[in-house]
């Protein structure tokens, strides 16, 4: 290990920032917060903050790219130049291709993509501030805003990342732990079917670790998933008092 | 109808169970594993034996026989091309227009960048638009401004029975029409142009209030300094 002092859990279990093995940072979540985009949601995560904006279904350009029976999910990740201490270098990275496409891939898979052909779903998320646990980050809010922006699906994603630190199974590593620590698997998961849409690791562990691993993160998307839920509902409740069934009129 | 509002309606988010018995999947809506769940963030409503989903965003789904306001973004000899503010681009050929035009005389009639009023004739499998102009009502929209507003407020600003846009137009002595893709024309004097787009604005703000159109004409008396006595159907 680069650093032999670290510790990152102490002696009674607790970690740096105060944290049990299985506690998440905490998490909130606004839909619509943008006017001229279809969709959005802003999530912030720990000290991470991510601001996420939906296009469409709209008509693709350029053409050529077009799918004749499908609609065509594009995301695009992106970090700001000051999200992190040292400004990154401003632009598409090997990682962030990696990160929009495995992105792409993901939503993807709730999308009813066969009831859009030749279309896109244009999906911008914005990391401004980065601190481990960005690509959760990115997919959880990414996924409120495609509900927000109306978009048929069969269900959301909720996306958590659990590891080892200090040869122990922890959930949502920090940004130290995610430095000096032996793993990080990221997760991200369609909760009612289980149905598993992104998984990558960093590290090592062994058949039994990754097994722990996984159920932690399994059950913190469950968790993710109300937060989703409640961020939706609070966005449009208000929009339901007093709501009358107008339907079919004709006008003029 | 009229008894059955102020319920609270809930809110269903995708991928959630509708547990209604015997009914059909409808808009909004898919079905896996024999159970029907809602495909879009809506409000439930059950009509003639199927469920639909009433979504509250997104983009405009184009229907048969919906009356739309599009513009002309592309024209060549014998079709026009028409953005409805749709996923897809609609079709506007020769021979639905009111006119007999001339092979390649397209452009005299109808222009890039014109307003036009149209109905859906046809939305095939494949997601293609047919637009139509040939029938009453339908036309070319030479004066007036087109506004846009979220497709899931239209029924907001028709309102019941047309209250809402009847009252609109008898306020601001405008000419308006709204599209069902979220699209309203408004022509008339500039003055009554004006106060129109404020109304529908404050409507699309506000659709969540309880008391709306009483709210909305509040407005239009101060702006408009008229009194028409209250000719309202409901209340």
């Amino acid at each position: 290990m680069v650093d032999e002092d670290i510790k990152l859990i102490g002696k009674d279990g607790i970690r740096r920032d105060g944290r049990k093995f299985d506690e998440l940072r905490p998490i909130t979540i606004e839909a619509g917060v943008l006017k001229r985009a279809d969709g959005s949601a802003y999530l912030e995560w720990g000290e991470n903050k991510v601001l996420a904006a939906v296009y469409g279904p709209r008509e693709m350009h350029p053409r050529h790219a077009q799918n004749p029976s499908r609609a065509v999910v594009q995301a695009r990740y992106n970090m700001a130049a000051f999200s992190v201490p040292d400004r990154k270098r401003p632009g598409p990275d090997r990682r962030s291709v990696e990160i929009s496409k495995i992105m792409s891939e993901a939503l993807e898979e709730i999308i009813f993509v066969e009831q859009f052909p030749r279309s896109s779903v244009d999906v911008f998320v914005e990391v401004l501030e980065a601190s481990a646990g960005t690509r959760c980050a990115a997919l959880t809010a990414a996924s409120v805003a495609l509900a927000d922006a109306g978009i048929p699906m069969s269900d959301m994603i909720s996306s958590c990342a659990a590891g080892k630190i200090d040869g122990q199974i922890v959930l949502d590593l920090g940004k130290k732990e995610d430095n000096f620590g032996e793993a990080d698997v990221p997760l991200g998961m369609v909760t009612s079917s289980g149905k598993i849409t992104l998984l990558q690791m960093d590290g090592n562990l062994t058949l039994d670790e990754y097994k722990k691993v996984m159920e932690l993160a399994m059950n913190a998307c469950r968790e993710i998933y109300q937060i989703q839920r409640e961020a939706l509902k609070k966005r449009y409740s208000t929009s339901l008092e007093g709501y009358e069934d107008i339907e079919d009129t004709e006008e003029e | 109808m009229n008894e059955k509002k102020e319920t609270k309606r809930e809110l269903l988010l995708p991928g959630d169970l509708i547990v209604d018995e015997g009914v059909k999947p409808g808009r909004g809506t898919f079905k896996r594993g024999g159970k029907i769940y809602a495909a879009t963030l809506g409000v439930k409503t059950v009509r003639s034996g199927y469920v639909n989903i009433a979504a509250q965003s997104g983009r405009y789904d184009p229907k048969r026989g919906d009356r739309v306001i599009g513009t002309v973004t592309d024209v060549n000899s014998s079709i026009w091309m028409v953005d409805l503010n749709a996923p897809f681009p609609a079709v506007l050929h020769v021979n639905d227009v009111p006119w007999r035009v001339e092979f390649g005389d397209t452009k005299r009639y109808i222009d890039v960048g014109d307003a036009i009023l149209v109905k859906i004739s046809n939305v095939d499998e494949l997601k293609k638009i047919q637009i139509s102009m040939d029938e009453e009502g339908l036309r070319k929209l030479n004066n007036g401004q087109v506004i846009e507003i979220a497709p899931s407020q239209v029924p907001r600003v028709i309102g019941r029975k047309g209250s809402m846009i009847s009252m609109l137009k008898n306020y601001t002595d405008s000419r308006i029409f709204v599209g069902q893709n979220g699209r309203i024309w408004i022509d008339g004097p500039l003055e009554g142009q004006y106060i129109a787009v404020k109304a529908i604005q404050m409507i699309e703000e506000k659709a969540q209030v309880v008391g709306l159109t009483d709210a909305v004409e509040q407005f239009l008396k101060e702006e408009t300094g008229k009194v028409l006595e209250n000719k309202r159907e409901d209340k």
